[in-house]
């Protein structure tokens, strides 16, 4: 019932329609004219791009780059968590071991060409290791050129997370002289004794 | 014979001379709108292109050439090719019978500055207004799609409509200076200027100029936000561009006749007749700018009531209070 359109409606809504008299109305155009006639010299407030940038928000979500822990070594374990949750899987990598038993990625690979910046991947890197970087103006004329290498992506800071080095809370420690060396970790207990 | 060869030659050069300008203001007429719109909005409006964007319009004009120019399957084809031409080539026959100085004389001769004096000056503008019509109507039908066609019929609608008011407004202009050549309507402002006399027909006669030349707030056959650009939505590279040049011409027009039958023409101080003409033309272009910037589209019934049921009531009214009026004094 309540959709039905009945012919009157229009007509009635015309007469409630508030019945301005004409000085209301030239007054009304006045004040319009006005205002667009002061806003004809107020300062443009165009940022003219290329010459002013502006400075973005450091947590804004551009290029993507390794960061190195504050003892220089790559953060990176190559887990494969960031490839996984990428979802346009842009990431690729192919994990290798060092001689001390800690994890690295022998290559890496990004290919901005997909990426969407969504910072996915440094939402699930577990070492900080792959942040976002406000830098946004990458883009090239050669699409293959998008693609990333280890060595473009690495850089020589430690990014957003300043202090944190995941080796320091958990990673390769395995002799028995090195159990409970880590931060918040607890002694080894003695399972030969049983006092609580 | 020589008279006659030096006299078609003296008319070649006017008409170059008119065309010329005619041509080149368009387009830093688009500059001037796109620049004044941007200050408006608290922009900075085109900078890029040379100094102040001053090469904008030559920027604009090499992309709109160098685009491809599509004629869809469907369409119309020859109306379609033709209607640009139409909106563009009356807009710029319209400026011949209006007069941009006063008479020359060149080597004992008198040559009169106007591309041709002819008598009815005015019922020529009028019938090339109402030709630019078709332009529209058959470039929104010939493109066979529904927004152009759309278009097009407001576009007709509309523009007759106006064209009522247009020419009401005019004929107590008509009845002070008892003539229908733009040159005698100029003289005829020797002493007052007719905007003085006659405010109420100046400003019909503004706003139905405005409605002739489709600009915001009457811009109704192209309403971008509803009908993708209106007639012109099937038109690309040059052939758009004519649609554009044909409009922007247009504007001129229109500032040009405003400045003829109401703030008497060529005529001024100090500065020599066709100056004085450009200078009214501009400020009429740029009042329109101001206006743009102004006002909202209309609604279509609203534009049909202030056609129908506004301006042509007071316009009528106001061509028997002229005529009683002369008659008493």
């Amino acid at each position: 019932m309540a959709d039905e359109i009945k012919p009157e409606s229009y007509e009635k809504r015309l007469e409630q329609e508030p019945q301005e008299n004409a000085w209301d109305a030239v007054r009304a155009l006045g004040q319009g004219f006005w205002t667009t006639f002061r806003h004809l010299f107020r300062r443009p407030i165009t940022e003219q791009y290329p010459e002013e940038r502006r400075q973005l928000p450091e947590r804004s979500r551009a290029r993507i780059v390794l960061t190195r822990d504050p003892d220089g070594d790559e953060r990176c374990v190559a887990c494969y968590l960031c490839s996984a949750v990428c979802p346009v899987s842009c990431i690729s990598m192919q994990s290798a071991e060092r001689s001390d038993g800690r994890r690295y990625a022998e290559w890496f690979r990004i290919n901005f060409g997909r990426c969407i910046y969504c910072g996915l991947c440094e939402e699930a890197c577990p070492t900080s290791a792959i942040q976002l970087t406000p830098e946004f103006d990458h883009c090239r004329r050669d699409i293959l050129s998008l693609v990333f290498e280890k060595e473009d992506l690495l850089v020589d800071h430690t990014g957003k997370d300043k202090d944190y080095n995941f080796y320091r809370y958990a990673g390769v420690a395995t002799r028995p002289e090195e159990k409970g060396t880590h931060i918040k970790e607890s002694p080894p207990v003695d399972v030969k004794s049983n006092l609580p | 014979m020589i008279d006659g060869i030096l006299g078609f030659a003296v008319l070649l050069v006017k008409i170059a001379v008119v065309l010329g300008i005619l041509l080149l203001l368009a387009a830093y007429l688009v500059w001037m709108e796109r620049k004044l719109l941007g200050r408006f909005q608290v922009r900075l409006g085109p900078n890029r292109a040379g100094i102040f964007g001053l090469l904008q319009p030559i920027a604009d004009a090499l992309k709109m050439v160098t685009k491809e120019d599509i004629v869809p399957d469907q369409a119309d084809r020859l109306l379609f090719l033709l209607a640009p031409a139409v909106v563009t080539a009356t807009a710029l026959l319209m400026f011949a019978v209006v007069p941009f100085g006063p008479d020359l004389t060149l080597m004992g001769k008198i040559v009169p500055m106007v591309v041709s004096d002819i008598n009815v000056g005015l019922l020529f503008v009028f019938a090339m207004s109402s030709l630019g019509v078709y332009g529209v109507a058959l470039g929104g039908w010939a493109s066979n799609s529904k927004y152009s066609l759309l278009g097009g019929i407001r576009g007709a609608a509309q523009m007759i409509s106006y064209e009522l008011a247009l020419g009401l407004s005019l004929v107590p202009v008509v009845m002070l200076s008892g003539s229908f050549s733009l040159v005698e309507i100029v003289r005829a402002q020797a002493r007052i200027p007719f905007v003085l006399i006659q405010p109420v027909s100046f400003i019909i006669f503004i706003i139905a100029a405005m409605a002739e030349s489709k600009r915001i707030p009457f811009d109704l056959p192209e309403a971008e936000n509803e009908l993708g650009a209106g007639y012109s939505t099937e038109y690309s590279g040059m052939r758009f561009g004519m649609f554009f040049i044909g409009e922007y011409v247009h504007i001129q027009v229109l500032g040009a006749l405003v400045a003829v039958f109401f703030l008497s023409g060529w005529r001024g101080p100090v500065l020599p007749g066709p100056v004085w003409l450009l200078i009214k033309m501009l400020a009429v272009a740029m009042v329109m700018i101001w206006i743009r910037a102004t006002l909202p589209r209309f609604r279509y019934d609203q534009l049909m009531e202030i056609g129908w049921k506004v301006l042509i009531p007071v316009s009528l009214i106001n061509i028997v209070a002229t005529g009683a009026l002369m008659m008493l004094f």
